[in-house]
């Protein structure tokens, strides 16, 4: 290209008036070309283009991915507050087992010992109601003498 | 939709999407956030999608108004914007160390203009789209499109005219 067709096409480019293919013709021009002073600028702004056409973005962008990234967090935590609160609260119910409160004897003569005294007072308080039983009893043996006759 | 068939059509444009949230953004952190957010409203339409007649075109208003909105609250929360420097990742090895740093000055160029030809000048310039995507995009008229692009393109020239001028760059 002439100079001076540059320049009235640069005109018509500084005006909004060229077409696409037009302004791709100024930037192959502006490319391949040693270019006089007084087009300096525009070199600059034709390079400055093209190059920003090549920049890319260096993260991939996705969907359900994100979307799954985000959800997957939520169940995860909660099961994680779940069993942080249940362990807590076993942690501090926990209280340490005592022995003399289970009624356990280590010595078996001690054992013995004790089991018969339980029967014992068992025992006894079985008879005591017995008594009662027997005088039951005997008030049936009186009606039988005074009804029999 | 299933995932992949998602992800098939937005592949095409998804640099787009990026590049106009960084555009807008500025911080490439701020502009995936911004991008994976878009994909996350595209994805929640659904079946939705296909009643649509170009998913590019939903998916570019999306990222604009979402980047605008982000804006918006940042400035309502007197948070500034960070500026990051030209930071230039693919430049071919021969690219010369005065062309990168004249491309800074552009790029500091079409920060300063208002937010609305940021985005005309990112998608005609560099994204390259022809005018009816654009109106369909921004739901603005083609003439207020061209106004707005060529007032956009002349302040550049001057922005860099300006620099080389008083040689601050």
């Amino acid at each position: 290209m002439e100079s001076h067709e540059i320049k009235s096409l640069l005109e018509k480019y500084m005006d909004a008036m060229t077409s696409v293919e037009e302004e791709k013709s100024l930037a192959d021009y502006f490319r391949n070309n040693a270019v006089s002073p007084e087009f300096e600028e525009y070199k600059s702004m034709f390079g400055y283009f093209e190059d920003q056409r090549s920049v890319v973005p260096e993260k991939n962008f996705r969907i359900s991915d994100t979307k799954k990234r985000r959800r997957t967090w939520i169940p995860a935590a909660a099961a994680a507050v779940l069993l942080l609160g249940v362990g807590i609260y076993g942690w501090q119910n926990q209280t340490p087992p005592q022995t003399s409160e289970l009624g356990t004897f280590d010595d078996p003569e001690v054992a013995l010992r004790e089991t018969r005294k339980a029967l014992d007072l068992l025992s006894s308080k079985v008879n005591t109601g017995m008594e009662s039983v027997n005088y039951l009893n005997e008030y049936e043996q009186s009606k039988n003498v005074i009804f029999k006759n | 939709m299933e995932q992949i068939e998602f992800l098939k059509l937005i592949e095409p444009f998804r640099n787009k999407i990026f590049r106009l949230a960084r555009r807008l953004l500025v911080s490439v952190q701020e502009a995936e956030d911004a991008t994976q957010e878009v994909y996350i409203k595209l994805w929640n339409k659904n079946d939705g999608l296909r009643e649509y007649q170009s998913v590019e075109a939903l998916a570019m208003t999306m990222t604009k108004n979402y980047c605008l909105d982000q804006l918006r609250s940042k400035r309502a929360g007197n948070l500034s914007i960070v500026h990051n420097n030209y930071k230039d990742r693919e430049a071919p090895l021969q690219t010369q160390v005065e062309d990168r740093d004249n491309w800074s000055w552009v790029e500091k160029a079409i920060a300063s203009l208002p937010e609305q030809q940021q985005i005309i000048v990112q998608m005609r310039d560099i994204e390259q789209y022809d005018y009816t995507e654009i109106a369909e995009m921004l739901q603005m008229n083609e003439t207020a499109i061209r106004v707005a692009l060529s007032r956009a393109r002349k302040q550049i020239r001057e922005f860099i005219t300006k620099t080389h001028a008083y040689g601050i760059a």
